[in-house]
């Protein structure tokens, strides 16, 4: 008998860890990383 | 054989439900249940303090303990009671709904002992006056290295629960105890685990070396680099809260009123957005910030989180049109809004939920994203306009959705009924009106200028009496609202000390409504699940209240920035 086709996007809510590491990788790239590197490009200000 | 009879031993039926109870999981879920309940009070004290010292006719406490407070307040209601309710819900969602033992009975003892003593830990050591530097506790201020420690401590254990949690999902996989997905509220935990692994991760990045600072172990971290990870915890933790806020309300709105989700599909693919792109919110703190710039600011706030409000917005009409499809299977057909008339609302478990829902999306939702547009942002930022947002999210929401939650809890997992059952008809109602009247006080008060964490505003003596008016409001609404949280206290302590025990039967029914027409096959045949005009009607009105409230404010900022 032949298995029932199950929508791509169903197999990826159907997958818990896949969703975790997803989860994690993009707000990490999108607000940590990318704010870190910006951060640490400000050059030390110069004092009067 | 003897494995069938220790899980026999380990398992009981609900009575109510026809659920199977792990017996170690139940034990979890009320010890943090208890505890959650324990610092929901502290943080409401402290509240009421606050409330009657903002209200400036009132100005109760000194400003050295309005700040002593205020930081007590932040971390009991935004992280302690939050998290513990959250780690009972996992638990609940992951054995329970799955059919499933909780994966390790250790784990949970570890988490539970870890997150006791860190909360402990902080809350002495606040009252002690050796950490008032407010639930940021933004660097150069700088506390105790017990206060960093029993947040990190606390975090820990709140990290070993969702771990519990992510084990318990693959045994029960393994196991084959259930069929297919999960069910759609295990779904939506599973999502507030996700988040909630990014926000510990964050806590741990940023307290850490602050913790080995106070020490006096290592350099000062860079100030700007440790707002910018602080608010991976401090927000992201507020996406936990609204995500399993979410989960709550498609539970309590299956629980008392039979909702049947219009498409389960599209719920679910609302939360893998809450999961993949809720937590680039936490820039919205930053928008004033110099260090980062408007690329990072514009993506973060806008272009991509507008998919996570884009879930929102899908939750906004999955969760009434779940309760129309449900009342319509039960007869409830006639106009627009019979289904909405005729739904429990003297079910306080109903009652929270319907209110938080309306308080989240009406107030909390629509100020939400229109506060966190970079240009409205500027006439906004750090004033009272903020948190007359977020009480409305997370209090008027998350926390009424937990209140309503625990009507259920209560009597299901405590297997004692609710005493005083009149009085809690009316608690949701208290609290909800207290905290939407205290959210408009802040709100308005914070257009007029009034700025955020502030002990006094009189000292600039500006403000007249429409702002003395509207603090008065936030100090009304802060009363009526602790009114309902502390009757809400009293009677589920109550209940766990001389509540009457349902063992053995049904619990005494909040009341659900009746179905007055066809039953089963032949009304599923009447009832289109696609045709929903209640729900539909509800988000048009919605998006109308949003598009006047945007415009209205792009209008205030016109006002103050003049282009000729």
């Amino acid at each position: 008998m032949e298995e029932p086709k199950i929508h791509p996007v169903q197999k990826l809510m159907d997958n818990p860890w896949l969703l975790l590491v997803l989860g994690l990788v993009i707000p990490v790239l999108s607000y940590t990383v990318w704010g870190w590197v910006e951060i640490s490009a400000i050059a030390p200000a110069q004092l009067p | 054989m003897t494995t069938l009879q220790s899980n026999t031993t380990e398992l009981r039926t609900c009575d109510t439900t026809g659920l199977p109870v792990f017996k170690g999981a139940e034990f979890f879920i009320r010890l943090n249940a208890v505890c959650a309940v324990v610092f929901l009070l502290v943080g409401g004290i402290a509240a009421l303090l606050l409330a009657l010292t903002r209200w400036q006719t009132v100005h109760l406490l000194g400003p050295e303990w309005f700040y002593r407070v205020l930081t007590l307040h932040g971390i009991n209601m935004l992280i302690f009671w939050l998290l513990f309710m959250e780690i009972g819900i996992l638990y609940f969602a992951c054995t329970t709904l799955l059919n499933s033992r909780l994966f390790s009975k250790h784990l949970a003892w570890a988490s539970f002992v870890l997150m006791v003593s860190g909360a402990v830990m902080t809350n002495s050591v606040i009252l002690m006056g050796k950490a008032d530097v407010l639930l940021t506790s933004y660097l150069p201020l700088l506390a105790h290295p017990l206060f960093y420690l029993g947040i990190i401590l606390f975090a820990v254990g709140a990290l070993l629960g969702v771990f519990n949690f992510f084990g318990t999902l693959y045994i029960a996989r393994r196991d084959k105890t259930y069929a297919g997905s999960v069910p759609l509220v295990t779904f939506g935990a599973t999502a507030a685990a996700i988040i909630a692994v990014v926000a510990v991760g964050h806590g741990a990045l940023a307290l850490i070396p602050v913790f080995t600072f106070s020490l006096g172990l290592t350099p000062e971290p860079d100030p700007m680099w440790y707002r910018l990870i602080w608010w991976g915890l401090g927000h992201t933790s507020q996406q936990v809260n609204v995500t399993a806020m979410v989960a709550v309300w498609y539970l309590l709105a299956t629980l008392t009123t039979g909702a049947r989700a219009p498409n389960e599909f599209v719920c679910r693919a609302a939360f893998v957005l809450y999961i993949l792109f809720i937590n680039l919110a936490s820039a919205h703190h930053l928008l004033v910030d110099p260090g980062v710039g408007a690329g990072w600011k514009i993506w973060n706030t806008s272009y991509a989180m507008y998919l996570a409000v884009l879930a929102s917005m899908i939750h906004a009409f999955t969760v009434p049109a779940s309760v129309e499809i449900g009342m319509r299977l039960k007869g409830y057909t006639r106009g627009v809004f019979d289904w909405l008339l005729n739904a429990p609302w003297r079910n306080p478990g109903f009652s929270a939920f319907f209110l938080s829902l309306v308080i989240f999306g009406f107030i909390g939702g629509i100020t939400g994203v229109t506060l966190g547009t970079q240009q409205i942002n500027i006439i906004a930022h750090n004033t009272l306009r903020i948190p007359g947002h977020f009480h409305a999210t997370v209090v008027g929401g998350t926390t009424l959705a937990f209140m309503g939650l625990a009507y259920y809890v209560v009597p299901l997992i405590f297997q004692k009924d609710y005493i005083a059952r009149p009085l809690a008809r009316i608690q949701p109602y208290l609290f909800g009106g207290g905290i939407t009247l205290m959210s408009f006080g802040m709100s308005f008060a914070g257009s007029e200028g009034v700025a955020r964490r502030t002990w006094d505003i009189e000292a600039a003596g500006v403000y007249g009496a429409s702002t003395h008016m509207m603090l008065g409001l936030l100090g009304i609404g802060g009363i009526l609202a602790f009114t309902g949280l502390l009757i809400f206290v009293l009677l589920t302590v109550g209940t766990l000390l001389i509540g009457k025990s349902n063992k053995g039967r049904p619990m005494a029914c909040w009341g659900v409504p009746k179905t007055i027409t066809k039953i089963g096959a032949e009304a599923e045949r009447e009832v289109d699940p696609h045709n929903t005009p209640g729900a539909m009607t509800l988000v048009v009105i919605l998006l109308v209240a949003f598009a006047v409230y945007y415009f209205a404010n792009w209008g205030a900022l016109a006002d103050v920035w003049h282009v000729r």
